[in-house]
């Protein structure tokens, strides 16, 4: 066992509280400085089913999970079957002795230590936290702190069942402290947070996982207004007219429901309103598998949306970049006064992240300057017009129809060239906002063996090119399309590999139509992310 | 009052309900700051009087300018939102939003233009045609029931209904005033003839009568509500139906952030 990077698979049925102790564990190494990486796989049930959290604890930044692990905490016998097989030679097994018979591993009476203190169920995971922080050493009193942080109810009769477990057992290795805490954040907590950052102030939403994290983050831990209306056309289209109406607005959904918002994302874009819209996918086509994750409305979202019109599309890989993408996001819908739309998936919205908080702050749009008269679709240079609100001494007035400069419908084939040509020439200042952007990441420093692709794969990817000395192109602008940044990236690659989540290879056909072509695919397509392992069999595969 | 004309050329149908409706908005809004008056359409012949107001104003996509209107109230609450819709986008199209804005009491005023067909697409029936209304779409008549809109405003929960007929410009105007002035969801239908597809002008002038105002219970208003059913004969009142103060959803939300 590598004690600088090592693997913990905690579960048991839905309502057994897996998640909340792997969250437990992951802080107390969080605290210890090591770098932490959660995924939670679960089945969309409430009661029973097989939930777990595979937890990846490295002193470097590894995000991603591993198919072998080194400890598998059972809280049913479910855990054990569907998992011990993939348990390391000198992996360590820990669980209920009580309901599971086995031979191997660190037994733990429960339920028999539960009852002693009158205990109930749900506090199996403050024993099985116990034991094994025990295995590993930990400092009792270490481990105290953190529970008491972190349980909320019957803290007593916690402490006292993890007392009585972690006396019960014996110390097996040592796990040393190499640095300082650092904070836990999944995918969607980094990106409300960015968003409040640059100024969000109304958050719109219908529940869809796996974006509902959003909604239920922003309104239990903000200042913020987070409103919950009847279905996703609503929540476009309310989040339009508080956008109008002078209010930094988001809204998010995944792929059923971003469905239904498109027609208001073309609104967005004739009637020039800043909005931020979330899809964060999982497998599709229809309802597909509402828990897992998938990117197969990669070109759907490039293409959300009737007419002729440019949007942005930003898709982070982490939750830092989440959290800096998602205050971009909002800064240059403003910015542009346009829909300004984050791609992520369930593996980002969902896994939990070591984050590192970056600079960010709320910029400013062009407001009007309150001389002569007001036209909200004032012809200018850059195609953007000056900003201004209703309840104010000017008349604002925004539209759906093609209009002239004072928002006024027009059927004027004159006006209509002209204020088409008005947005074009808005587009154009976008695509030079890309260009000076990071829009893309480049990684490793092999000039011809190239690995490309976007969103959550990141952590995976990055790993295993490290490892396999591939250079890897990661692109988080996806439009404007930041076609002179990927060219220079790909200029003397002799082979393309583009990974991605998706059964068609989306993303493929994206790089296809700036004229680059993929030599070879990888695709995933069972809604689960690539362990470290299978995609460099993967990789192997292709470049030896 | 600042001028509230605008450049735009009016391109209604002479005779058109449009113009009284206009004619009574107008009137209506005498005593209100106009800063403070945001006004949102979508889609069809009524909507174009939001380019026939210099007033701030959105036009939305069809059938959701009832969304687009929730939107602006949240953003603004200080701002009096008002909804001009036809029945079509209101009925049809959008109806799901008119449900759920009347049940949680929004503070916004929706104005239902009832000409009881599309007219602009050249006379199809929509949810408030009457049964048998001759209509372009197959099979060549409206086999459908309408809405009764009131009613549906009524089992909403809705805190203002009201009728109003666009010949009746003085009545209607201080039907709109009351509405706007209402705290909480309030709707009108205004009956409207359509001189071009429907003309109704005569059948209403002959059966219209004006309610005099009083509180009354929901089941006294849905009494009232169901005297005309759209279809046939039977009189036709006109005023406010039923009336109710409740919290609003702004102030709500706005109370627990």
């Amino acid at each position: 066992m590598n004690s600088k990077d090592f693997s913990i698979l905690i579960g048991g049925a839905a309502g057994q509280g897996s998640r909340k102790a792997g969250l437990i564990i992951a802080k107390i190494f969080s605290s210890l400085g090591y770098n932490v990486f959660i995924y939670d796989d679960y089945q969309s049930l409430i009661k029973g089913g097989h939930s777990f959290s595979l937890i990846r604890i490295s002193d470097k930044e590894y995000n991603c999970s591993k198919e072998k692990i080194d400890f598998l905490l059972a809280l049913d016998e479910k855990t054990i079957d569907e998992h011990i097989n993939n348990l390391d030679n000198d992996g360590i097994l820990i669980f209920n002795k009580d309901k599971i018979e086995n031979e191997k591993g660190v037994g733990i009476a429960i339920e028999t230590i539960t009852k002693e203190v009158g205990g109930i169920s749900i506090m199996a995971n403050t024993a099985l936290i116990s034991g094994f922080a025990k295995v590993v050493s930990l400092d009792f009193n270490f481990l105290k702190d953190v529970l008491e942080k972190e349980i909320s109810k019957e803290i007593e009769k916690n402490l006292e069942i993890a007392k009585k477990v972690y006396d019960s057992i014996d110390p097996v290795l040592k796990i040393e402290k190499i640095g300082e805490n650092r904070p836990l954040l999944t995918g969607n907590e980094a990106l409300s947070l960015g968003a409040v950052k640059a100024g969000l102030e109304i958050y719109i939403a219908y529940p869809m996982t796996p974006a509902t994290g959003i909604l239920n983050y922003l309104g239990e831990h903000s200042n913020i207004l987070t409103v919950q209306l009847e279905n996703e056309i609503a929540v476009i289209n309310a989040g339009i007219g508080s956008a109008f109406a002078g209010k930094r607005t988001m809204v998010g959904t995944s792929g059923g429901g971003f469905a239904l918002m498109t027609e208001g994302i073309s609104l967005a874009a004739m009637a020039e309103v800043p909005i931020v819209i979330v899809n964060s996918q999982r497998p599709g086509p229809a309802t597909g598998v509402p828990t897992y994750s998938g990117q197969g409305d990669l070109l759907f979202t490039l293409n959300s949306g009737h007419g002729d019109f440019k949007r942005f599309i930003f898709a982070p890989g982490d939750a830092n970049e989440s959290f800096i993408w998602s205050a971009k996001a909002l800064n240059l819908a403003w910015k542009y006064q346009t829909p300004s739309i984050i791609l992520i998936d369930k593996n980002l919205s969902e896994s939990t992240f070591s984050f590192n908080e970056a600079e960010i702050k709320k910029e400013e749009p062009l407001l009007w300057n309150g001389n002569g008269e007001y036209k909200r679709y004032q012809i200018t240079e850059n195609g953007i017009s000056p900003l201004f609100f209703p309840g104010g001494k000017e008349i604002v007035k925004a539209t759906s129809y093609e209009h002239d400069e004072m928002g006024i419908s027009t059927e004027d084939k004159e006006v209509i060239k002209q204020m088409q040509e008005k947005r074009l020439k808005k587009f154009e200042s976008m695509e030079k906002e890309i260009k000076s952007l990071e829009a893309i990441n480049v990684y490793g420093e092999n000039l011809e063996k190239v690995v490309i692709c976007y969103g959550s794969l990141k952590g995976v990817v990055k790993t295993v090119c490290e490892k396999l000395k591939l250079k890897m192109v990661q692109l988080i602008v996806l439009e404007p399309f930041p076609e002179k940044q990927v060219l220079q990236a790909l200029e003397k690659s002799k082979k393309i590999v583009c990974i991605e989540a998706s059964a068609i290879g989306q993303l493929s056909q994206l790089l296809n139509q700036y004229g680059i072509k993929v030599d070879d695919n990888i695709l995933k397509y069972d809604g689960r992310p690539f362990t470290e392992e299978e995609l460099e069999i993967e990789l192997k595969k292709i470049y030896g | 009052m600042d001028n509230l004309q605008t450049k735009a050329i009016n391109t209604w149908c002479p005779g058109c309900g449009n113009f009284g409706i206009l004619a009574s908005f107008k009137k209506a809004i005498e005593s209100f700051d106009k800063e403070n008056l945001v006004i949102v359409s979508d889609i069809g012949c009524n909507s174009k009087i939001i380019d026939y107001l210099n007033i701030s104003s959105f036009d939305s996509l069809h059938g959701r300018s009832i969304s687009t209107a929730a939107g602006i109230k949240l953003g603004n609450p200080r701002l009096k939102v008002i909804v001009f819709i036809g029945d079509g986008a209101a009925l049809n199209e959008g109806i799901s939003h008119l449900i759920h804005l009347a049940k949680r009491n929004s503070n916004i005023t929706v104005l239902m233009h009832n000409n009881r067909l599309f007219a602009l697409t050249t006379g199809q029936f929509t949810a408030a045609s009457p049964k048998g209304l001759k209509s372009k779409a197959s099979p060549g008549m409206s086999v459908e029931d309408p809405l009764n809109s009131l009613e549906l405003m009524l089992d909403s929960n809705a805190t203002f209904i009201a009728r109003g007929y666009s010949s009746k410009i003085d009545h209607l105007s201080l039907l709109i005033e009351k509405a706007i002035n209402h705290n909480g969801f309030s709707f009108i239908e205004i009956l409207q003839p359509c001189p071009s597809f429907y003309d109704t002008s005569k059948f209403y002038n002959e059966r219209v009568y004006e309610l005099k105002e009083e509180n009354r219970s929901k089941e006294e208003a849905r009494k009232l509500i169901e005297e005309w059913n759209y279809n046939g004969e039977g009189k036709i009142p006109l005023g406010i139906f039923y009336s109710s103060n409740k919290e609003t959803f702004e102030e709500m939300i706005n109370k627990n952030v």
